[in-house]
């Protein structure tokens, strides 16, 4: 298992150069290794249906408690299937769509890697493997949406699902974390046995919530249903691929994957199912609406994803049931028929519904395979997408509440949905011959159309016998969601009930509305209008306040004035420092003054004096003399509390200093008076409540110790190990020799610093 | 000592900080050089501070004679003053540099003349 997710990554990394040895059968040789996860994946199915679910560990961070450990069962399996056999067409689809492009070889490296991050996220059993391979697959759909990078739009529109998508990630780390310290385990397989637990601590609530940020902004949910069709500037492989099988479906997978810990509560069905409805309709109206090839087909995305969050929600056996039935038929019909439009763009450059008409004659294959796909789209009998949407329309009739709301919408739902279908399925084949930009000489070639061709022919054959389906893997997938086996079963005819009667009218009603298209779209031109205050707009105001708040605040704290920056460090640390003597209750008990001795006395008198001299003097001559005192003096203290070394090394510096200090500055102008009286107050206040932290802090340590000394190890082990009896030499040049060799660094870097300067000033005189 | 050194040290930095928010560049010079000569002795009183306990070892011992002063303490303040010191160097022959370009010792002006 880990070496199959793996691999994807190694040939990933090698794919450049097997396109460059293959050229134009690459898509083909590259197309071998999803084929093969393929089949690997497709041997755990005997167990996963017979109920199997199988954990694979390998230590990752032992420390942490993180493993990267692999869960097989119904679900994932699921999801690894569509995603290695949707991956296979993709690839071999990509070799011939973007035959030519410059920058194929990185597609396929893209591709695979988010293909292997894909796998990843779908079969991680930790939470925090999974969390790594979502953030992979953001990562990586970014660098897919953003394929075309010279266009403006695609990098625009790619850097929005990053930020929508990895803004969303944040709150499921955020939210993973709670679930962990809830459930007390990192391992999904952990958690999902422990659902009351979790259900009942108290964190529950914001977990929930931090998590179904996470989930309803990779699966664009309304109100973050926006990023997605945005998504579009991607090519078309792409599309098809994130819509299909992977990115967006990731947020539904996460749903489904934790119902068994998280669901059946009120909250969580209120929520999804409300959010669920609501997106669903959002999504076929916006898709009834648009006119774009892809734009179409992605709003149907967003109603797909919509209705499986609504039937996850609803969590019920036969709402379960549905949802993964649904997800199979959708991602079936959705890979076809975004095949089918990048062949239209392919070979007729059509990129709009309304650019298109007639084409049966000159794509029949492609033709037939659309329509079927689009027939499941609009769930007619007798294909998979029928089975599936009778099966949803049956579970929101027998939702445990809201049952109203849930279905007018699913009714409007399910007749605009036809209507899209008829869009899809109608609008370019049949009527009138409509001149395209290219004129279609030929059909697609094979490697493009294997795609439509298959999946649309899976919609119809598990349509036909829905049994295979079921007892394949539906029901297994329905299982691992429910946390129990499942009773329902996948049938194409029910007899005559309620929702057959629903998919009767809509079939009338949504052919009725794709007969008076044209009226009803311009009917719904206030739209558009509409569109200017959605979520999109709060996006980008969003990023406009983000620039705008760092504009300001370059503005505020890089003002280029010495003078605050310190104001803004010397704040800082007073604050935190006092924060945090507040919070530990720092006190100042144990200060008693001892009786000084007199050239103790003196000696503290000179430091106060020169300090004071210093300070307060306008002459530059006076400054440094005073600081010349003050250093010595403070050489003096070294002298006399036993530090010889020290005390020398200090009068050498000090001696130094005054000579540079005298050298230097006599060659630059004498102190002027250029602050009012007022600031001087001011930044007097600003130093002596920084100095007066500082006096507080050193009484509240001077008898603490929190740890024994390792100088205790230094005075031992000089003599024996270090050879030295002056233990300061000692600790400098043997067992911190290291940090003396920074010294020296430092010295050498400021010395070579300070003769550029001078040779420069010499040669500018030259 | 090292209770009256708390005050000593505290009145050091506020006054190094007080000259570090002058506008003279001269001035900011004088309130480094306070600030270093303020950190070195915070570190070396914390040590504590003992008289008459040099941190050497006698001929023919292999410990001191007695109770021995912090000698990481000095080693560290040690490294820290010869530091100090090849920063300020570095520091001043910059800001004569400086002030040979510019024509000011002004901070405030300094910062407007990339206009």
């Amino acid at each position: 298992m880990l070496y199959a997710i793996l691999s994807t990554f190694l040939v990933a990394a090698i794919a450049p150069a097997v396109h460059r040895v293959t050229g134009r059968a690459s898509g083909w040789v590259l197309g071998i290794l999803p084929a093969a996860l393929f089949l690997y994946f497709l041997s755990f199915l005997p167990a996963v249906s017979s109920g199997e679910s199988i954990v694979l560990s390998w230590p990752w961070l032992p420390g942490l408690d993180i493993h990267l450990s692999f869960l097989v069962d119904g679900l994932s399996l699921l999801f690894a299937l569509l995603i290695s056999g949707i991956g296979f067409f993709i690839v071999t689809y990509a070799g011939r769509y973007l035959e030519g492009h410059r920058d194929l070889g990185r597609f396929y490296v893209i591709i695979l890697a988010f293909m292997g991050s894909m796998l990843g996220l779908v079969l991680a059993d930790n939470l925090i493997a999974m969390f790594v391979f979502w953030e992979l697959t953001s990562i990586t759909s970014y660098l897919l949406i953003g394929y075309n990078h010279e266009n403006a739009d695609a990098r625009k529109y790619a850097l929005q699902g990053l930020i929508v998508t990895v803004g969303g990630g944040l709150a499921l780390l955020a939210g993973i974390v709670m679930l962990a310290m809830a459930g007390g385990s990192y391992e999904l397989s952990e958690i999902l046995a422990n659902g009351d637990v979790v259900r009942e601590h108290s964190l529950y609530l914001p977990l929930l919530i931090l998590i179904l940020i996470g989930a309803f902004t990779k699966s664009a949910q309304v109100p973050f249903h926006f990023w997605l069709p945005r998504a579009m500037a991607a090519p078309t492989p792409v599309s098809a691929y994130l819509h299909s099988a992977t990115m967006v479906k990731a947020g539904v997978y996460l749903l489904a994957r934790l119902n068994p810990s998280l669901g059946g509560t009120e909250i969580w069905f209120t929520t999804l199912a409300l959010f669920g409805a609501l997106t669903m309709f959002t999504g076929v109206f916006l898709a009834f609406r648009s006119t774009g090839v892809k734009q179409v087909l992605a709003y149907s995305t967003v109603m797909a994803l919509g209705t499986l969050t609504m039937l996850i929600g609803i969590g019920t056996e036969t709402a379960l049931m549905a949802a993964m039935a649904f997800l199979l038929a959708h991602s079936l019909y959705k890979g076809a028929l975004f095949m089918v439009a990048g062949i239209l763009d392919h070979e007729a450059g059509a990129k709009d519904f309304l650019q298109t008409g007639g084409l049966r004659t000159a794509l029949p294959v492609t033709a037939a395979f659309a329509i079927l796909a689009a027939l499941s789209l609009g769930g007619v009998i007798p294909l998979f997408g029928f089975v599936a949407k009778e099966l949803m329309l049956e579970s929101v009739l027998e939702a445990p509440g809201l049952v109203g709301i849930l279905t007018l919408l699913a009714v409007l739902t399910a007749i605009l949905g036809v209507a899209v279908a008829a869009i899809v399925g109608i609008r370019p084949w049949f009527g009138s011959r409509v001149e395209t930009p290219k004129t279609p000489h030929h059909e697609a070639p094979p490697a493009m159309l294997a795609g439509p061709v298959v999946l649309a022919s899976l919609g119809l054959i598990f349509g036909l016998g829905p049994g295979l389906a079921d007892e394949g893997l539906v029901n297994a997938a329905a299982a691992s969601v429910q946390g129990a086996p499942v009773d329902a079963y996948l049938a194409l005819w029910h007899g005559v009930n309620w929702p057959l009667a629903i998919s009767a009218f809509s079939l009338i009603a949504g052919g009725l509305l794709y007969w008076r298209w044209e009226q009803a779209r311009r009917a719904l031109a206030w739209v558009d209008q509409a569109a200017e205050y959605g979520p999109e707009k709060g996006y980008f105001k969003m990023m406009d306040g983000l620039v705008w708040i760092s504009e300001w605040q370059t503005r505020v704290l890089q003002n280029g004035y010495l003078r605050y920056y310190v104001i803004v460090i010397v704040a800082m640390t007073a604050g935190l420092v006092g924060v945090t003597a507040q919070l530990f209750d720092v006190s100042v008990s144990a200060v008693h003054f001892e009786r000084l001795q007199i050239h103790e006395m003196a000696i503290i008198a000179i430091l106060v004096a020169s300090m004071l001299f210093a300070v307060l003097t306008r002459s530059r001559l006076g400054a440094v003399a005073a600081l010349g005192s003050l250093g010595f003096t403070v050489a003096l203290v070294y002298v006399l509390y036993s530090a010889a070394d020290v005390g020398i090394t200090q009068v050498l510096v000090e001696t130094l200093t005054v000579i540079l200090l005298v050298l230097v500055l006599f060659r630059l102008p004498g102190f002027l008076s250029l602050s009012s009286t007022a600031l001087r107050l001011r930044d007097a206040g600003i130093a002596l409540v920084a100095g007066g932290m500082i006096t507080l802090l050193m009484l509240s340590t001077l008898d603490a110790r929190l740890f024994d000394s390792i100088s205790q190890y230094f005075i031992e082990e000089s003599e024996p190990s270090g050879y030295g009896r002056n233990i300061v030499n000692v600790v400098l040049v043997d067992f911190r020799a290291l940090d003396t060799l920074g010294e020296i660094f430092v010295l050498a870097l400021a010395a070579i610093g300070v003769y550029a300067m001078i040779r420069f000033r010499a040669e500018d005189r030259r | 000592m090292e209770v009256v050194m708390a005050f000593v040290v505290g009145g050091m930095y506020a006054a190094a900080i007080y000259m570090m928010l002058r506008r003279s560049i001269v001035k900011l010079v004088i309130g480094l050089v306070l600030l270093s000569n303020a950190a070195n002795l915070l570190i070396f009183t914390l040590a504590g501070m003992k008289s008459g306990a040099p941190p050497l070892i006698p001929p023919g011992m292999s410990m001191p004679d007695g109770a021995a002063a912090d000698p990481l303490a000095q080693a560290v303040v040690l490294t820290a003053i010869v530091i100090g010191f090849g920063v300020l160097a570095f520091a001043v022959v910059l800001i004569h540099r400086a002030y040979e370009v510019v024509k000011a010792d002004d901070m405030d002006q300094m910062k407007d003349t990339d206009r």
